[in-house]
């Protein structure tokens, strides 16, 4: 089996896939009918590549592996994705806050991706493109409407953007099986985007009225598979159905 | 909250289907402004394919016709059989007459 091609594809997949359940999470509990049907699409999207990605990862994977499998069967530390997608909704400024830091860099992997020498990574990538634009676009405008607003949402915006900037430079963590896949010209180096993204958020944030925080120490360990204790929780709620009744299907 | 809770004005949204098809009246939604009415209906009313152009325009710029004008408005349309072109025979290659 390729395993780091495995590793890099789990990797990229499980950020949408975390990040689509906390997103699903509020189907039904959006501040407002059209925000929540807006997050549902969001998360359907991201559920959809992370489909791709996990049915590529259960073929190089062999043994009868499913995406089922890949998505619902692992344990917490088996998971690779970034610690900003597992933050929890504490408001919906919390929510545009994680959503915006996740889609600039999500733009910026996918638009490299796509030239990937993987045929079916270029491919998911190229499709995804779309799809992450809109997700960007919807986010930054809550940002600056939410920035650029009242005093209380300006206030809640700004710790939003605050409680979750901390969890960012991981984004740009390379890791062992990232570096050969990147060699073989097959992954990102996101090392290398990490200046652009710091430029982009801070002209929205900017134009949000929103001060850009500063910050010398992060916060990092999902790339690793030591997330924060909020990832528990999600992984029960995941799961839930899979370990309940194994192999169930609607 | 409570007295200070503002509701977001109400937009009316029309979506072209296909191309060559003109925009029909699909429904209503809130939003803050025109921008947010735009990917509101996006979200709402064409995330099953249905569209390639939208519309919206706020609730408020509509002038409706008074139901209760009903009578004047419309009735005296209704016995004047001689202004449909039902009196022809249209070939049978012409359609959507």
């Amino acid at each position: 089996m390729k395993e780091n091609l495995y590793k890099y594809i789990l990797g990229i997949a499980d950020n949408s896939l975390i990040l689509a359940q906390r997103l699903g999470e509020l189907c039904g509990h959006g501040p407002s009918l059209e925000t929540d049907i807006a997050l549902t699409n969001i998360s359907l999207d991201l559920l959809g590549q992370t489909r791709s990605y996990y049915q590529y990862a259960a073929k190089l994977a062999g043994e009868d592996k499913t995406e089922d499998d890949i998505a619902f069967l692992r344990i917490e530390r088996e998971y690779k994705n970034v610690l900003l997608v597992e933050q929890p909704n504490t408001h919906f400024g919390h929510v545009m806050a994680r959503q915006f830091l996740f889609d600039v860099y999500h733009l910026m992997l996918m638009e490299q991706l796509q030239n990937s020498k993987d045929e079916t990574l270029a491919a998911i990538a190229k499709k995804g493109i779309k799809e992450v634009s809109y997700h960007k676009r919807f986010s930054s405008d809550w940002v600056k409407r939410l920035g650029d607003g009242t005093e209380e949402s300006k206030e809640k915006m700004q710790e939003a953007i605050n409680a979750m900037w901390r969890f960012t430079d991981e984004l740009f963590d390379v890791m062992e099986a990232d570096k050969a896949m990147i060699e073989e010209g097959i992954a990102v180096d996101v090392s290398e985007m990490k200046e652009t993204y710091y430029e982009k958020v801070s002209e929205i944030l900017e134009k949000a009225t929103l001060e850009v925080p500063e910050r010398k120490y992060f916060t990092r360990g999902g790339k690793k598979g030591v997330h924060t204790e909020h990832m528990g929780y999600l992984l029960a709620d995941l799961q839930y159905m899979q370990r309940t009744y194994p192999n169930m299907t609607w | 909250m409570g007295n200070t809770k503002k509701n977001w004005p109400l937009w009316e949204i029309f979506v072209r289907s296909k191309n060559g098809l003109e925009h029909r009246h699909f429904g209503s939604l809130h939003a803050a402004d025109a921008e947010m009415a735009l990917e509101n209906a996006r979200d709402v009313y064409t995330r099953r394919n249905e569209g390639v152009s939208i519309w919206v325009v706020e609730s408020k710029h509509i002038t409706a016709s008074n139901p209760q004008d009903n009578g004047e408005m419309f009735e005296p349309a209704q016995d004047k059989v001689y202004r449909h072109p039902t009196f022809y025979d249209l070939p049978d290659d012409v359609k959507h007459m």
